[in-house]
């Protein structure tokens, strides 16, 4: 029996909750002075030298991120818990265009939804009425603007920065969704798709939890996200560290400021063929501009690696045929980078 | 009984197989397990977030993967 197993069910949930949140605190505290203590002091490092700067940006950051990391994804999946993909097509179905995209793309951030369901949550849509451009929409919305996206910017830049990127990540998604759904877009779509009959009953999959379940959902996710991100995690935080302590500041005002024409082209034609999660990138982003990169641009770069990815197209192209799947690329694509270059714009 | 796990072959959908084999195990009870990876007739069962399990052609669960006792609750009423 494990140790959580022997706390009597009935406060199970609550006692481990407290414990574990006792413990995250004292451990943020801890990290916030240790290594200064431990370089600086300990082993006597000069605090302006580049390998101290890259080491302890190293392991601060992988501390503080990994923290943070658990904190939001258990909040996160916690909440919700209480969203369910069969609740949003149902909200969805029969919707007309405009005010349905604007809905599929709000849902789409707060459903819990993973790509590899892309495929039956597609044709559970389109089965439900809801037409193409606002299915799309909700595919657009739900990986850009990502929970955990949400919470490391918050917690690294506050909530204006937070609140820009969810609002531009819902605009993109809102208004490609709408184009593209404008663009008749039916005839792109692979026919088993309409073929598709619904035979049985639907059943949401958020009703019925209790509490307890849902602690216990939360702390899963946790361990299962953190046991398949780590290595991105690393390279990501690699990185940062690496640009923090070897990269002059203000580099990037320099040549990829706000006097260069092409910062945004370049941060998005980089970004969407990289694969990230979205905590794997934090680092790198907080080391990009720490080191002078436009806050347009960076939104942008992140925005472009976690919005489109390689696997989720290759699934999306089983539902999507070539030429709908290139337009998806090419109009999200398309937002993100008008949204760096006006949020560069409004921000200088 | 004829339980089918359905999924596209994710990391979830092993799981949820390994579980019910378990499940089904400690019932002790008579039952073939089936994977089903064919999208449509995923999207079929009115499956929208895999891995799901149908038992008898009827959808009992979706969207995530529970305990092997969880499991076994929600198999036990339907064994017969």
């Amino acid at each position: 029996m494990s140790v959580a197993e022997r706390i009597p069910t009935t406060h199970r949930g609550q006692v481990l909750t407290l414990t574990a949140a006792a413990a995250w605190v004292t451990v943020y505290w801890v990290n916030g002075w240790l290594w200064d203590a431990l370089l600086y002091n300990g082993f006597g490092m000069d605090p302006d030298a580049r390998l101290t700067g890259t080491v302890h940006f190293f392991v601060y950051d992988t501390i503080k991120i990994a923290l943070l990391l658990v904190l939001i994804i258990f909040i996160v999946t916690v909440l919700r818990s209480y969203m369910s993909i069969e609740r949003t097509r149902a909200l969805l179905g029969g919707k007309r265009e405009g005010v349905g995209n604007v809905m599929a793309a709000g849902l789409g951030v707060i459903t819990p939804f993973c790509s590899c369901s892309a495929v039956p949550a597609f044709i559970g849509f389109v089965a439900a009425g809801v037409p193409i451009g606002v299915t799309l929409s909700f595919l657009i919305a739900s990986p850009m603007v990502n929970e955990i996206a949400i919470g490391m910017l918050f917690s690294l830049f506050g909530w204006q920065v937070t609140a820009i990127y969810i609002g531009a990540g819902l605009i993109v998604a809102i208004v490609a969704g709408w184009v593209l759904g404008r663009l008749g877009v039916q005839r792109w779509v692979e026919p088993f798709v309409f073929e598709t009959k619904l035979n049985g009953q639907v059943i949401d999959s958020s009703a019925g939890l209790t509490f307890d379940q849902r602690i216990q959902m939360g702390m899963e996710e946790v361990a299962t996200i953190l046991r398949k991100i780590w290595p991105y995690l690393l390279v990501g935080i690699g990185l940062g560290a690496v640009i923090h302590g070897w990269v002059p500041t203000d580099f990037f005002t320099t040549y990829a400021g706000p006097g260069n024409p092409f910062g945004v082209l370049v941060a998005v034609a980089i970004g969407v063929p990289l694969y990230s999660n979205a905590a794997g990138i934090m680092p790198l982003v907080e080391a990009l501009y720490d080191k002078g990169l436009p806050m347009g641009t960076l939104l942008a770069f992140m925005m472009a690696v976690v919005a489109l990815s390689l696997p989720e197209l290759i699934l999306l192209r089983r539902v999507l045929k070539p030429p709908l799947l290139a337009a998806f690329v090419a109009v999200t694509a398309t937002g993100i980078v008008i949204i760096g270059y006006l949020f560069n714009l409004i921000l200088a | 009984m004829i339980i089918k796990v359905l999924g596209p072959g994710c990391t979830n959908c092993k799981n949820l197989e390994r579980v019910t084999r378990q499940a089904v195990d400690g019932l002790g009870v008579d039952a073939t397990i089936e994977k089903v990876t064919d999208y449509p007739t995923i999207a079929g069962y009115g499956v929208m977030a895999t891995p799901a399990l149908v038992v008898d052609e009827k959808l009992v669960l979706s969207g995530r993967v529970p305990t092997a006792a969880q499991v076994r609750e929600l198999l036990a009423p339907l064994a017969r």
